[in-house]
């Protein structure tokens, strides 16, 4: 007897395809991973400290439905000063569990049922079934190594873009690193104010952009009332296991969200709000840091790849690098797993633009990434 | 970064790192960074490469004290003389001049409390400028050159994460 019926709805997100890897990968030993999307790094001490103490002090109770005050006012102060992004900490702040949470509640509250959701290919695993749970209609606009995985005019053409209704973005690029510079947002700006499409920008890697700034979408002519960024504490600040994220853009959309996330959710996790605004009132140079790693490991990576013969553009964002390889990617990953005990992401994981692609992690440490390099010569040996 | 800076903090992470990794992990050549290491030598940036010993783990007696030293000078003798002169012993591991309540902090190691004890009274205390010396014996070390001794560097990530 079936005891719980579930959705339809439900039944349309296929489970995920990371899921078979992870196992093969905790069945063995001996494995490198360089399948993990999160850094290797503990989040900075001071942010930590922070945590601790304001559990010390009690403060364990729910937080404004948009998250403290002081938070958000920290946040906003932060994106000016960085990214050229002002927002008002009153209205168009919202402190969210992570931006899991901010772009799921984004989805709900702007998308309409049959809603067309134009989104880059590839990119992040949780775009497509956030858009499929909201009734709306994924569109993948596939991108190309030989534009560095940027998205473009004519890719949004020929995708249909032009009918869609949403359009999100994700650059720094989770799986491919590829980075888009102003000149390279500037057209998909056009694009969007022509076909009049909203755009959720997932901002999340922008601090680990290499050689240059990031430039946010909402920064261009006409975006910033079209547009929802996303961004958090996961990445840069190496708190991941806090859940904690914001979403930034005009009143009327992140009021809309907060009607859902005051239900949902009420209020992001308190010590983790606690952790974020001693991040961002202290913590600057810990990222500084970390980023300096990433980049030296980065090149590492890239000129280990190079040696091999292994094709892979320059990316330039996240911690990750997206090297084309032999053969189709799932059968390559499942050998090297095998042979040589390294773990890694095939491409086509996030999406049909990836085939053929592996995602490699450097969110390990250099001796780590030393030796998973000897193991992938020797496999393509 | 400019990219002597950038090697350096390459080697303050791991100073046994070969020329061909450092070259991968700056995008310089390996001529490239030997030279910049030789300048950097050279020109006596770097002064030196040393291991981070946790001593509790090898079976030796070793001891080490954090030694406070005050001082006095005159027209002749200046902190600079009195500290080459403090150097040049062996066990003195560092040497420090600090502001607050003392002159110098000098770090000094040798095979057992006793063999520190008689050094500070036998050749510290006895330089003529050295009016006073308070010694600290080290008692346990937490944390060496950035590297905490007791820390854990299990991974407790997921293998696979999206
Ligand atoms: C592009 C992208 N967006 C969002 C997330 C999730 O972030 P958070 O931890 O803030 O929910 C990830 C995590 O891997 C990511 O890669």
């Amino acid at each position: 007897m079936v005891l719980v019926k579930t959705s339809e709805r439900v039944g349309r997100v296929p489970p995920s395809g990371i899921r078979k890897f992870f196992e093969l990968a905790e069945e063995r030993e001996d494995v490198i991973s360089l399948g993990v999307g999160e850094p290797d790094f503990s989040a900075p001490w001071a942010a930590r400290d922070a945590a601790i103490a304001s559990l010390e002090r009690g403060q364990t109770s729910y937080t404004a439905n948009r998250g403290m005050r002081e938070l958000r006012e920290a946040i906003a102060d932060h994106c000016a000063d960085r990214y050229d992004l002002d927002y008002d900490p009153g209205e168009e702040v919202l402190v969210t569990t992570g931006v899991s949470e901010g772009v799921d509640v984004a989805l709900r509250a702007l998308v309409d049922p049959g809603d067309r959701v134009a989104m880059v290919d590839p990119s992040y695993v949780s775009y497509r079934p956030g858009v499929l749970l909201a009734d709306g209609e994924p569109l993948p606009v596939r991108t190309r190594e030989e534009e560095h995985f940027r998205l473009t005019y004519d890719a949004l053409q020929r995708a249909g873009a032009s009918e869609a209704d949403l359009l999100i973005l994700c650059y720094p690029n989770n799986p491919t690193g590829a980075v888009m510079r102003e000149e390279h947002l500037e057209p998909v700006a056009e694009f969007c104010r022509e076909h009049d499409l909203r755009v959720l920008s997932d901002e999340i890697y922008a601090d680990l952009t290499y050689e240059g700034e990031h430039t946010s979408i909402a920064t261009l002519d006409g975006m910033r009332e079209r547009t929802i960024v996303f961004n958090g504490f996961s990445k840069a600040y190496a708190m991941t296991g806090l859940r904690l994220g914001y979403a930034l853009g005009p009143a009327e959309g992140i009021s809309a969200m907060n009607r859902i996330h005051q239900y949902s959710m009420l209020s992001a996790p308190t010590t983790a709000q606690h952790a974020a605004l001693e991040a961002l009132e202290s913590c600057e140079e810990d990222v500084e840091e970390m980023v300096r790693a990433f980049n030296r490991r980065r090149r590492f990576v890239l000129s280990r790849f190079s040696e091999m013969g292994l094709d892979c553009f320059e990316a330039k964002g996240a911690f990750y690098v997206f090297p084309e390889v032999p053969g189709n990617d799932g059968t390559f990953a499942e050998g090297l797993l095998e042979e040589q005990g390294v773990a890694v992401v095939p491409g086509s994981v996030f999406g049909g633009a990836g085939e053929g692609h592996l995602r490699i992690s450097y969110a390990s440490g250099l001796p780590q990434l030393k030796e998973a390099m000897n193991r992938m010569e020797a496999f393509l040996a | 970064m400019e990219p002597k800076r950038e090697l350096l903090e390459a080697l303050c992470a791991n100073a046994r790192t070969d020329t061909a990794d450092l070259a991968r992990q700056t995008g310089l050549s390996e001529s490239e960074v030997e030279a910049a290491i030789a300048d950097l030598e050279g020109e006596g940036t770097i002064r030196g490469y040393q291991a981070i010993v946790d001593w509790e783990e090898v079976d030796e007696d070793h001891a080490r004290a954090a030694v406070e030293l005050n001082v006095t000078l005159d027209r002749e003798t200046g902190y600079a003389e009195v500290s080459e002169r403090l150097a040049k012993f062996p066990e003195v591991s560092s040497l420090h001049l600090v502001s607050g309540n003392y002159d110098f902090l000098m770090i000094v190691e040798a095979s057992s409390v006793r063999r520190i004890s008689r050094f500070v009274s036998e050749k510290v205390a006895p330089v003529p400028e050295v009016t006073q010396t308070v010694t600290h014996f080290v008692m346990e070390t937490y944390k060496e050159g950035g590297i905490e001794m007791n820390g854990d560097d299990d991974d407790d990530r997921l293998s696979v994460s999206p």
